[in-house]
């Protein structure tokens, strides 16, 4: 809002007649202000682009929260399966591309769903597809960046990751641990509860303590909202704090619209009342599409960038140096201390071999002596 | 009495005659009654469902009480069930009510074994009446029976479909126990939703044989209830021991922003369907239902196994005592055989380790050998070497004098020399 407003102003100097009284001050003004406007312009025309993965049990609400988020029918055809072919079902990767545009600007959004994920009755290592998809993104882009053509590198990689924690339990699952812990250093993890209609006020607020303590407790790092800046007014910092302290955010979503106080709303209708997915008393939705969409999309794409990728791309090269070495079929540009492991049997060789030479010594030292003494 | 007589009066076919007057053997009913309340009554429920699902709101819900149960982890190794026994008393009516809770069900990343514990726990349950029953001394009206009745099992309210460990679960307990598909926290699905998870839910049990227990349709009086319960199931239900004050009644309810639930309202949820149909019409045939089928079928699973059979191949009926007699002589042969091949295993076994150990001392006798032998022709190398060294010396000592006198007689020779 601020940024807006700023640029508005300088536009203004810019283009407004120039006052002649005023000519001493223009004379310090150089004009850089006007940066950010042309920043605007330029990313404007570009467009932008942003990937979101979803994460979670089938049948609790991602795609209806998708829906509701980018308020758009994402999934028109959907066969969903029966429980019994769930039952060695693996996890499928499906992407979703659509090009929505608000007043000018142009956002290609992809959303990548993962199917099947937390459904079989053996679940072991059911998060690998999903890890491997993203290595996957990470890796071709890499290829693409130390290539010789840079102009149109596409960019795939996962900026954002909606996991979904079922609002049923105590808390969190060994299975949401061991999914956390498998992506957290590869993807931003942004934890939500879903289908948080069942949960009265004070249960919900039980369930996030509870959860955001198992966060702690088990290392996991999921995405931290960058601090606001110290300049900032007192109620941006307040909307900040509120905003932190609420986190992971309990969603519902609804793929219907109902009348609710006159007014048309996306909601859901029950024999005992109405839930708004837009009120803040009712659910944390406003606040993660605010945080997602509003305010923090471009902070997950550049931690994306400069943290999650430069981790992979870092450790990627570590790799291949290191194979490099142990080929030995090139000279590496960095050089590296050779571990060696020392053969066990020349070491076991050259033991004997030293201990033959001392007891000769020995031998030797004493027919001296006895020559010595014999002089 | 002659054998023909006895056969004349088995052939013999009942007749229905007409009473002249009261008798009064219509108040049997009315002493079953009596005694059995005397007796009280015993009831087992078994709870199947992931944890935090409801299952003890539910029965502090539908028994009005407070059961004491702490919050159970979702970080248990496997599945185990909790059994919990409580007296009840309602109107001079004794219940002797057991509750098993699965704990740690739902929560395992590999849950191919969830089932396993369950199926087990129903299995002994079943055992033990059988070995009460089979008991030379037995008391079966003092035996505290702790059969599972009913099992109710938690469905997660998806809205989509069953997962795939209920069809799993549900497969392996349908022969075992009666089972009642409740929908867990019903308070998350809307109405539309709720009637097309209902079909999709039984749909899919039935195209995969699961057999869920029936209400019994048999009885008039109550069978026209019982037949719109069974077009009800599965139950949703909502769960609730907290009290909010709607109006002007005080009504278990769970309160929302958006408005308040209430547990015993039929357009809210299935609640009192399902407390009408387990607890006030339908109890006693659950019992029945699980004493005469479940139980028997599993008796004869058993007794099968260990071969029994009420016929044998000529079809005459076999007596019992016969058959433990031949089972108990088979049993010792196996016993006798078993012994055989251990002592025999144990002698084989010795015979080899002797041989092992003959083998390695052999080994050993040669190591020593070989080394000595090495020893000594080392000790010959090195007595040369001195030799030679000792020579060497002795020649290189002759040099040295040699040069000495040399040196000495030199300067006499050259005084000589000079004299000369």
């Amino acid at each position: 809002m601020d940024a807006i407003m700023l640029q508005e102003k300088l536009v203004e100097r810019l283009l407004c007649p120039r006052v002649r009284t005023a000519r001493q001050k223009e004379k310090q003004y150089v004009g850089f202000a006007t940066l950010p406007n042309q920043v605007h312009r330029k990313s404007v025309k570009k467009g932008f682009d942003f990937t979101l993965m979803v994460a979670g049990e089938s049948g609790m609400g991602k795609s209806t929260l998708v829906n509701s988020l980018f308020l758009t029918d994402l999934y028109k055809d959907r066969k969903l399966l029966n429980a019994e072919e769930r039952i060695n079902q693996t996890v499928e990767i499906i992407k979703h591309t659509v090009d929505i545009e608000e007043k000018g600007v142009k956002l290609k959004l992809t959303i990548v769903d993962t199917p099947g994920f937390g459904d079989a009755v053996n679940n072991n290592e059911c998060w690998k597809p999903i890890t491997d998809y993203i290595d996957q993104q990470f890796e071709q882009y890499f290829r693409d960046e130390s290539g010789l053509n840079r102009k149109n590198i596409q960019d795939n990689r996962v900026h954002c990751c909606l996991y979904f924690i079922p609002p049923f339990g105590h808390g969190l699952r060994p299975v949401d641990v061991e999914f956390m812990k498998a992506l957290h250093e590869k993807v931003n993890i942004i934890p939500l509860i879903a289908k948080a209609d069942c949960l009265t006020p004070n249960e919900i607020k039980k369930l996030k303590d509870r959860i955001r303590e198992e966060i702690d407790k088990f290392g996991i790092k999921v995405y931290q909202f960058p601090e606001c800046d110290s300049d900032e007014d007192e109620e941006f910092k307040q909307l900040d704090k509120e905003l932190k302290e609420c986190t992971p955010f309990a969603v519902i979503g609804s793929n219907t619209v109902v009348e609710a106080r006159g007014q048309r709303v996306r909601g859901r209708l029950y024999p005992w009342g109405i839930v708004e997915v837009e009120n803040q008393s009712h659910c944390d939705f406003v606040k993660l599409r605010n945080m997602l969409i509003r305010s923090h999309m471009h902070d997950l794409k550049d931690v994306t960038c400069d943290v999650h990728y430069e981790n992979y791309r870092a450790q990627c090269i570590q790799e291949m140096t290191s194979k490099l070495a142990q080929d030995n079929r090139m000279e590496s540009p960095i050089p590296i201390l050779p571990l060696s492991t020392p053969d066990v049997d020349t070491e076991k060789l050259i033991k004997m071999k030293d201990e033959e030479l001392k007891r000769m010594q020995e031998m030797l030292n004493k027919m001296q002596q006895q020559m010595h003494d014999k002089d | 009495m002659a054998a023909t007589d006895v056969d004349i009066f088995m052939n013999e076919e009942k007749r229905n005659l007409s009473l002249g007057g009261h008798v009064g053997f219509d108040s049997l009913p009315d002493q079953l009654v009596s005694k059995s309340v005397t007796q009280g009554f015993c009831f087992n429920i078994l709870c199947v469902g992931e944890t935090g699902i409801g299952k003890s709101t539910l029965m502090n819900t539908l028994f009005n009480t407070m059961f004491e149960n702490e919050e159970a982890s979702h970080y248990q190794n496997g599945v185990y069930l909790r059994p919990r026994t409580y007296d009840l008393l309602e109107s001079n009516v004794h219940l002797k009510l057991t509750i098993v809770d699965t704990v740690g069900f739902g929560d395992q990343i590999n849950k191919d074994e969830s089932y396993r514990p369950i199926v087990d726990y129903i299995d002994t349950q079943f055992e033990n009446y059988l070995q009460e029953e089979l008991k030379i001394k037995r008391s079966l009206f003092n035996y505290h029976d702790t059969r599972i009745h009913i099992c109710l099992y938690f469905i997660a309210p998806t809205g989509h479909s069953l997962k795939s460990l209920d069809l799993v679960t549900m497969k392996k307990l349908d022969s075992k126990v009666n089972i009642i598909p409740i929908i867990a926290k019903a308070d998350t699905i809307s109405k539309s939703e709720l009637h097309k998870f209902k079909i999709k839910i039984m749909s899919e049990l039935v195209s995969n044989g699961v057999q869920i227990y029936q209400f019994p349709t048999d009885d008039e009086t109550v069978s026209e209830i019982n037949a719109s319960m069974n077009a009800h199931l599965p139950f949703a239900v909502v769960g609730s021991v907290e009290e909010v004050k709607v109006g002007n009644k005080t009504v278990r309810a769970r309160q929302y922003p958006w408005g308040v639930v209430q547990v015993e309202n039929e357009s809210h949820c299935d609640f009192v369907k399902l407390r009408e149909m387990l607890i006030r019409v339908n109890m006693e045939d659950l019992r029945e239902q699980t004493h005469a089928r479940h139980y028997e079928l599993y008796r004869r699973c058993k007794l099968e196994e260990m071969g029994f059979k009420d016929t044998d191949p000529d079809s005459q009926p076999f007596s019992l005592q016969e058959t433990y007699e031949a089972k108990r002589k088979e049993f010792l042969g196996d016993l006798q055989r078993k012994e055989e091949e251990m002592r025999q295993m144990f002698v084989n076994k010795v015979k080899e380790t002797e041989a092992e150990l003959k083998e390695k001392e052999r080994e050993l006798h040669d190591k020593f050998e070989q080394l000595k032998r090495m020893h000594q022709d080392e000790k010959r190398k090195v007595e040369e070497k001195r030799r030679d060294l000792e020579e060497e010396m002795n020649a290189f000592n002759r040099k040295k004098v040699a040069a000495e006198t040399l040196s000495l007689s030199q300067p006499l020779k050259k005084e000589k020399d000079k004299k000369n």
